[in-house]
């Protein structure tokens, strides 16, 4: 008999999923075990696992390693990308503590999908093989799907879900597509080996060209890009609160790291082809997501025309090519993650029971009636928009620079202008909050739980730290640049 | 190529006949419509009722339950027939695999989806 070869195995290199996955099945088990007054803890249960799984991803910086046949790599880019994930995962778990008892959700399995979710996102951000990064992205998807459609009472909950469900599908099948055609041109579906073929030349090219295209869309799609973006408003308006923040902040990042990894690893040598799609592709993103804000009257949505707005500002990063602009990206997504899940965490705590409150309206006199809640939008607001100190300026900046020293002169100056039209809308909310009439309505009072408050400190650290004293975090996000 | 001629030949002349066939029926047969002829049918029964109907939730959850265990035991084949080979790794491998199934089946049944009342 021929002896079966079997792969590499190394535990270690996987072992925040593992810590993830085993949480997540432990959930489950637990969800069934306890009667329904005990099941506070499950929270902190999940939150365990996400604590565990960083201190193992911060655990293995500096250190790179190929495994499981080429199909997994750890590398310093995955543990900043991981470390961001898990920074979504954990703020959102402390968004939801109260959120699922209000609203009545058995939450054993919604911390479960999250760490499922999460555990996703690792695959994706650690593939370095086109099948291990669409397994990756199927497992964060079909979570994510579930998780939109998780207040199966409300109806926008459930048409939230299923319009995500299809259209996610459909851009999955696009992702699919290009990756069987690149497979088709290259022979392989390894990065490493794909990017060796196009630099000898011996690949199809206009295979390859439409490969391409087609992730560009798959990976688009999930990164709410223009002109891939139909989903995004109706999906973030429509998903309870606290999975908004998570599907603003973690699949994201890990969709950015897996579209990083593919274009640079696999497709470097067609940077001088790419980089115009990127440009373009950037400018509409940011462009329409600004325009479209400016006249939501509700806030969720407008949130989400913003996140469409910043994925524009990301793909600046894209079109550099060069470290500069992969290290942006990475400290980018990091400040981002830090003020939109703490937004989030005002939007939950203000739309109340059944999330009826999330109008600009129901934030009339928010500044007065409860001063702390107000200052710390506001300061995450500044935030988005990126006025100095907070750390959205540092982010913006770095980002701008870094397409500014490849040239990108034009590029530079439609994101100015941009960042310049999203004040209008940010602070639209801010003068509700502190400059018309108050309303006599009398509105139930907020609920605020310690693990709430944790959230918005983290937050409110992450917001202002990162700008005041941002060296060592753009230090740490050199060092996991993609490309030396 | 050119071996391929008669082939596509016969492709075009099969296509024409068929298509012909239906079209001088439709043009130049007579027609009798009435209500009942017109209706969908299946056996020569007319329908009771609208088939847009609501049945119960437990279909979806035993053809769920169907699908993760049937790939259960695709899994397994091959890897019994590989036993010898892939020795002790294989068999940790698969007692995970049926660990993490296990425990799925424990969730499903505490939920109560086996009871079929």
């Amino acid at each position: 008999m021929k002896q079966l070869v079997i792969p590499d195995v190394s535990l270690g290199a996987v072992g925040p999923e593992i810590v993830l996955v085993v949480t997540a099945i432990l959930l489950l088990l637990l969800e069934v075990f306890t009667a329904r007054k005990e099941k506070g803890y499950l929270a902190y249960t999940a939150l365990g696992g996400v604590l565990l799984a960083s201190a193992m991803t911060a655990n293995m910086n500096g250190y790179t390693e190929m495994n499981f046949s080429g199909m997994y790599v750890v590398d310093n880019f995955a543990s900043f990308f991981k470390l961001v994930c898990l920074l979504g995962t954990g703020m959102t778990i402390l968004v939801s503590v109260t959120y699922t008892i209000n609203e009545g959700i058995s939450n054993g399995e919604y911390y479960a999908l999250l760490l499922f979710a999460t555990s996703g996102m690792f695959f994706m951000i650690s593939g370095s093989d086109m099948v291990t990064i669409f397994m990756g992205l199927e497992v964060m998807s079909i979570s994510l799907y579930a998780l939109a459609g998780y207040t199966r009472n409300r109806e926008k909950s459930n048409e939230a879900a299923l319009k995500y469900f299809v259209l996610g599908a459909l851009a999955s099948a696009f992702l699919l597509y290009g990756i069987a055609l690149i497979y088709g041109a290259t022979g392989s579906t390894k990065l490493a080996i794909i990017g060796d073929s196009l630099r000898t030349g011996i690949a199809n090219y206009h295979l390859i060209i439409i490969g391409a295209a087609l992730l560009v869309v798959g990976f688009g799609f999930k990164i709410s890009a223009v002109p891939f973006h139909m989903w995004a408003p109706d999906v973030y308006q429509g998903a309870p609160a606290p999975v908004t923040a998570f599907m603003s902040s973690g699949p994201k990042a890990a969709t950015f790291a897996a579209f990083l990894r593919v274009f640079n690893e696999a497709l470097p040598s067609m940077q001088a082809d790419w980089w115009q799609i990127f440009w373009i592709l950037s400018v509409m993103t940011m462009t329409v997501g600004n325009i479209m804000a400016l006249r939501q009257t509700d806030v969720k949505r407008m949130l989400a025309y913003s996140s469409i707005a910043h994925a524009g500002y990301i793909l600046m990063g894209f079109t550099t090519g060069d470290w500069f602009g992969v290290s942006a990206i990475l400290f980018y997504m990091l400040v981002y993650t830090f003020m939109n899940i703490g937004v989030f965490a005002v939007v939950t705590i203000v739309a109340r029971k059944n999330e009826e409150k999330t109008t600009f309206e129901d934030y009339t006199g928010l500044g007065y009636k409860h001063p702390i809640i107000g200052v710390t939008l506001v300061v995450l607001l500044f935030s988005l928009i990126g006025i100095p100190p907070t750390a959205g300026f540092v982010g913006k900046f770095y980002i701008f620079m870094s397409a500014l020293q490849q040239g990108y002169v034009w590029l530079v100056i439609i994101a100015v202008v941009n960042s310049v039209i999203s004040v209008f809308y940010y602070l639209r909310l801010t003068i509700v909050m502190y400059m018309t009439e108050e309303t006599t309505e009398a509105l139930p009072s907020l609920s605020l739980s310690p693990s709430l408050v944790t959230a918005l400190i983290i937050s409110i650290y992450g917001s202002l730290w990162l700008g005041v004293m941002p060296s060592s975090y753009i230090t740490f996000a050199q060092a996991a640049s993609l490309i030396p | 190529m050119s071996q391929y001629i008669p082939v596509l030949f016969m492709l075009a002349v099969a296509g024409a006949i068929s298509v012909g066939m239906v079209l001088a029926s439709e043009l130049l047969g007579p027609k009798f419509k009435f209500r009942e002829k017109m209706e969908p049918f299946e056996c020569g029964e007319v329908q009771a009722s609208s088939s847009k109907q609501r049945f119960s939730i437990r279909f979806y959850l035993v053809a769920m339950m169907f699908i993760i265990f049937d790939i259960e035991a695709v899994f397994l084949f091959p890897w019994a027939v590989t036993f010898q080979a892939l020795g002790v790794f294989g068999f940790i491998e698969m007692m995970i695999f049926i660990l993490i199934l296990a425990a799925g089946l424990i969730y499903i049944w505490k939920k109560g989806v086996l009871d079929w009342e």
